[in-house]
């Protein structure tokens, strides 16, 4: 079904994506890494991966979880078990473009630049891609990722890829 | 190309010493392309998997030389290097892809799957006037024809005219051990690339320190993946270069780290979704983890049941491409095609265990920048290179050290 992205229930619809992924990414560039799994559903997908691998059919992950319980494992051994130089993330997210809209899900795109910034100030474009993702909302009108793949430009990664994107 | 290499002098400690201009020395790169690369080594290009029926190719390298791998109209696999006969230019574009024949796109000269030249775009002109003269022999100009070896669904290539025949360059103990992994036909789950900011050989030594694994890698500690106090060996191969390095999957729940304080012991450390490290004993061995490597660059993974093979891509002096590319069975059900995509959390460049290699060979770049006549100390199991159960040693990576001061004249 398409959006209908004339109408104001189109509107507030592309906006709960736009406003869901504005504060994802916040709580990852800020370091709130704890928040991170609240913004998926208790059972909700998270996947990276590369448009290589999706455009041969293939179903590897650089990350993959499938539950809040795998997110916080992932948090807490980047905060505890895994040895990593320190460095921060700076998410640009474009605007979503709606691609289904039913019932309480929304299918939407968004495309994403990340630039990392290393303890040594050094800066690069780490990653760019689309984020591609089921956005569920609750009775209350929470937002929340039932899915959400990272879906890379490019097939390399600078040295290691600890914090999420 | 010799003179360079005769200048430098290996330490008269002999294997237990590595010296730091090793990985740092400009004109060494070149040397290593041509004495070991491109000599009487033997290169992982690709699986076999990855050439699914005929009149497929993929792109690949031997040390930084891009080569061509296909499966011709009969299923018979080749290699050459991507480079025309004529100006040198990149002849496949792709990484991999279908093809009858190779056509160079820049003045259209043709190959056939083989890599043999076979039409020339206007070589005898147009209408009389132009092309080639009638004596010209384009075609011994033709672009390095590597020597192939499939084994186990792995597709091994050399351009040296000495090297011993695949198996016999494996040694028995590591040819069986690739057959152990290899126990049915592949299926490709997908791959990555990671960039390793520095020389390569700093990561085929990772690679073949059994000593570090569970001392960097907290993971792998705190879960038993590997311990070094858990049963398992360490094969090195006769010319040292090739090595084994494994662990059985059950622990005899000792607390030698706890007990030495070992940063990585967490004993209260539990992984909330622990369905993350579920896993089958697949080979029937009881073996959890065995890492493989041929000399120089091919690296064979069994962490559980993720299964990899890795090729490293050099590419400069201070920079190294791993290539990764991630596999299971065809004969693998739905399940185990999950299994096998969770524990795929444990390797790569976010891999909860090998995440840590990416950057510790980069310290190691950093480290030694201004330290080129300072020397490394590798002395853990002793001096030599021989096989042995503990894993409380460097012996491979001393093996790593004999072979290729073998193929370089140090």
């Amino acid at each position: 079904m398409l959006a209908e992205s004339n109408s104001a229930t189109g509107l507030e619809r592309q906006l709960a994506v736009q406003d869901l992924n504005a504060r994802y990414v916040e709580a990852i560039d800020d370091d709130k890494l704890e928040a991170w799994p609240d913004f998926f559903t208790e059972d909700g997908r998270y996947r990276i991966t590369t448009a290589e691998n999706a455009a041969q059919g293939l179903p590897l992950g650089i990350m993959y979880a499938t539950s809040r319980a795998m997110l916080r494992d992932r948090v807490r051994a980047l905060r505890e078990a895994n040895i990593y130089e320190t460095q921060r993330y700076r998410h640009i997210v474009g605007a979503p473009r709606v691609i289904a809209s039913e019932g309480n899900a929304i299918r939407a795109r968004s495309g994403f630049i990340v630039v990392r910034i290393m303890h040594t100030g050094e800066m690069t474009i780490f990653a760019t891609g689309s984020y591609e993702d089921k956005v569920t909302l609750d009775a209350s009108s929470n937002a929340r990722f039932a899915d959400k793949t990272v879906m890379l430009d490019s097939r390399a990664i600078d040295t290691l890829l600890a914090i999420p994107l | 190309m010799n003179i360079h290499t005769s200048m430098r002098q290996w330490p008269a400690e002999g294997l237990t010493r590595v010296p730091y201009w090793i990985y740092s020395d400009r004109d060494l790169y070149d040397d290593e392309m041509a004495r070991i690369f491109r000599g009487n080594t033997w290169h992982f290009l690709c699986l076999e998997a990855e050439l699914p029926k005929p009149n497929t190719f993929r792109t690949s390298h031997v040390g930084d030389m891009p080569v061509v791998v296909t499966r011709d109209k009969d299923g018979a696999i080749h290699a050459f290097e991507n480079r025309c006969a004529h100006r040198g230019s990149l002849l496949c574009l792709k990484e991999r892809g279908e093809a009858r024949e190779i056509v160079c796109c820049y003045h259209n000269w043709t190959y056939d799957l083989e890599g043999t030249l076979t039409g020339i775009a206007f070589r005898r002109g147009i209408a009389g006037k132009g092309g080639m003269q009638p004596d010209a022999k384009p075609e011994a100009h033709a672009p390095r024809k590597l020597k192939v070896e499939v084994f186990a669904g792995l597709v091994f290539g050399t351009l040296g005219k000495d090297t011993p025949p695949f198996e016999t360059y494996l040694g028995p103990e590591i040819a069986q051990r690739i057959k152990r992994v290899m126990r049915a036909p592949a299926k490709v789950l997908g791959g990555y690339s990671q960039i390793l900011q520095s020389n390569w050989k700093l990561y085929m030594e990772n690679v073949k320190d059994s000593y570090h694994a569970s001392l960097l890698h907290m993971f792998f500690t705190t879960f038993r993946l590997n311990r070094l106090s858990q049963k398992g060996g360490l094969v090195v191969s006769e010319h040292g270069g090739n090595h084994i390095s494994y662990s059985m999957t059950a622990d005899v729940a000792g607390k030698e780290y706890e007990q030495a304080g070992m940063r990585t012991a967490h004993d209260d450390y539990r992984l909330e979704a622990p369905e993350l490290l579920r896993s089958v004993d697949e080979f029937g061995d009881g073996i959890g983890l065995q890492i493989l490597t041929v000399f120089p660059g091919f690296v064979l993974q069994q962490v559980r049941n993720s299964l990899a093979v890795r090729r490293i891509i050099p590419q400069g002096l201070e920079r190294t491409e791993l290539v990764w590319t991630l596999f299971g069975f065809e004969t693998d059900d739905e399940a185990m095609t999950e299994l096998r995509l969770r524990q795929a959390n444990l390797v790569g460049p976010a891999g909860f265990i090998s995440m840590e290699d990416g950057a510790a060979t980069g310290f190691v770049q950093r480290g030694v920048r201004g330290a080129p006549d300072e020397k490394s100390v590798v002395e853990m199991g002793g001096s030599g290179t021989a096989s042995e159960e503990s894993r409380v040693s460097e012996a491979a990576v001393r093996g790593f050290w004999k072979s290729y001061r073998q193929q370089m004249g140090f």
